[in-house]
């Protein structure tokens, strides 16, 4: 059974909801395709022949027991280690030998799942940073303080307030990053992603940690961020409400493999999956 | 007390030397989390190129320095780019060993090129004394011009760091590197250009330093480099005001205690001090305390 769904090709990525989201047309321009992705650490296959395909504006949950390789397939995409085998498209780019700061720049952004913000600095600035790249005036313009920096430094707060809006939290602007409560760090750290202008946002269990009504709100709040600025959006997350409830394709890893591709229903109702997940069914 | 206040601002502006260089050591480490010792001896070569430009190309002292800067800055990235960054992975034991070479490379190919003579340095900026209490403070015109460096430069860099783009990256590296990274910040860059900066400033030591202590050997930059070191880690090492503070505050005491105390145990009680505030301070005195996650 395993061995049948391990062979499925590339482009099975289920469209259930083709109707619903217009721009999720994966034949011809998905945000993001791996082909036969994979990574070695000395012989270990964390990763092996990961296939995937996201549409433009798709949500999409990576799932799997602990250990699977969810995270490791982040870093495979944004970069952080680079893949021993297959490769990654990223917006019909081939991404083999960028780096991190390239694959950035190309369209994709992340969260952390232990939050990595820059805890000693402001929020604003902390936004600020994820907007670098579109700061254009160079080293000199920032030291004489010449015109354009003045008018830069203005729009850069404008749009910093902005991204913050998102999740009405403009007004803890000024607050230093590390003293702000766990749930505003974890959306702070979406906003700061976001800033960075991404076609394809990878959140890493961005609910970890949440009660039921925040992950509520959390759901909503990726479904607007998506609808907002019409981004892709991939998930790694344990939390299977969530999971279930907004991901349009879910894909689910088990031991560097994926095991399973499909929508909600089709991921509960797989024998695969339950067995990944509880074990083998006792016979007799 | 004319006396005193005449030892004060001695110290102040030796201080303000090392305050310079101090500056160089701290920023290196926030970023690259490497101890550059080298640094005192790019403080070194700084003063020869000045001095170099001055003596031998006749120049103006002012394009003396900008001359001198260049170089050093342009000899810090190449230290960064050709020793430093390939061991960027490795444990920082290798670096630190790796930059103690730099600093003996840096030594003798000084030897080599400007030989084992002590040169005489002209003060860049000799523009006349204040004489103050009747002629007897009298405050040379390379003590304010030190004193005045030092606070522009401070002030400079604290807006660079707070203020701007680049600014901010860097602190965002000095943070968490990864995290930079996948923001889309160059680390490379950013490092390299904390080494172009503080290099730079080490150039403008070398000039001030040579100004107020005119032998030129190719050791000048050694004694200074550790000093200003102490002075880092005094202030908290990582951090712009802290290095201010420390370097200052060391000048004074070395100064006040080679005064007052014994010409020969100066040195000895920059280091005492030096201890006992770790020993109280560990994270120096605006460092901030290390919490170890268990």
């Amino acid at each position: 059974m395993s061995e049948v769904r391990r062979r499925q090709p590339t482009k099975m990525v289920p469209a259930p909801s083709q109707g619903i989201i217009p721009e999720r047309d994966l034949y011809s321009a998905p945000v993001l395709e791996t082909r036969h992705l994979g990574i070695e650490f000395g012989g270990l296959k964390a990763v092996e022949d990961f296939n995937l395909i996201i549409g433009k504006t798709e949500i999409a949950g990576l799932i799997g027991p602990n250990g699977a390789g969810k995270t490791t397939v982040f870093n495979l995409l944004t970069k952080v280690y680079q893949p021993t085998m297959g490769t990654v498209l990223l917006n019909g780019r081939d991404t083999a030998g960028m780096n991190t700061v390239q694959a950035n720049k190309l369209g994709i952004a992340r969260t952390f799942q232990n939050i990595r913000l820059f805890g000693n600095m402001t929020v604003e600035d902390n936004v600020r940073i994820g907007l670098h790249n579109q700061v254009k005036y160079g080293m000199f313009t920032g030291i004489f303080r010449l015109p354009g920096y003045w008018k830069q430094e203005k729009a850069q707060h404008e749009k910093a307030l902005e991204l913050l809006s998102i999740f009405d939290m403009q007004d803890m602007a000024g607050y230093q990053a590390g003293s702000l409560p766990y749930g505003a760090q974890r959306r702070l750290e979406i906003v700061r992603a976001l800033a960075t202008n991404p076609s394809l946002l990878l959140l890493d269990e961005p609910a970890a940690g949440m009660n039921p009504h925040e992950t509520e709100e959390l759901m909503n709040n990726i479904i607007r961020i998506r609808d907002r600025f019409q981004i892709a959006i991939m998930l790694i997350e344990h939390d299977m409400n969530l999971v279930m409830g907004i991901c349009e394709g879910i894909c689910v890893l088990n031991y560097g493999r994926i095991i399973a591709k499909g929508t909600a229903d089709e991921i509960q109702n797989n024998p695969v999956v339950i067995e990944a997940y509880l074990g083998k069914k006792k016979e007799g | 007390m004319v006396a005193f206040l005449r030892f004060l601002i001695n110290g102040i502006s030796l201080g303000s030397v090392y305050a310079i260089i101090a500056l160089g050591y701290t920023m290196v480490y926030g970023i690259a989390k490497m101890l550059n010792f080298a640094h005192g001896d790019v403080i070194m070569v700084g003063a020869y190129i000045a001095f170099c430009a001055m003596a031998y190309l006749s120049l103006p002292p002012l394009v003396a320095v900008l001359l001198a800067m260049v170089v050093c800055t342009a000899l810090g990235v190449v230290i960064e780019g050709l020793a430093y960054r390939p061991l960027r992975q490795a444990a920082s034991l290798a670096v630190l060993i790796t930059a103690i070479g730099v600093s003996y490379f840096l030594q003798n190919a000084a030897l080599l090129i400007w030989g084992s003579n002590p040169k005489i340095f002209d003060s860049v900026f000799s523009v006349g004394t204040i004489r103050l209490f009747e002629g007897e403070l009298t405050i040379t015109s390379e003590t304010i011009l030190t004193i005045a460096a030092n606070i522009v430069i401070m002030i400079a860099l604290t807006l660079f760091t707070g203020q701007t783009k680049l600014g901010k990256a860097m602190r965002a590296v000095s943070e968490d590197k990864g995290a930079a990274e996948l923001m889309g910040i160059n680390v490379n860059r950013t490092i390299s250009l904390t080494f172009a900066i503080g290099s730079a400033l080490a150039a403008i030591a070398g000039v001030l330093l040579c100004s107020a202590y005119p032998t030129l050997m190719p050791t000048t930059g050694s004694m200074p480099g550790i000093k200003a070191f102490t002075a880092a880690v005094f202030g908290g090492i990582g951090s712009i005001p802290g290095a201010m503070i420390g370097g200052i505050l060391l000048g004074v005491i070395e100064i006040l205690g080679k005064a007052y105390i014994s010409t020969e145990l100066g040195d000895a009680l920059v280091f005492a001090v030096l201890i006992i505030v770790l020993l109280f301070k560990p994270a120096g005195l605006l460092g901030k305390p290390v919490r170890e996650k268990v």
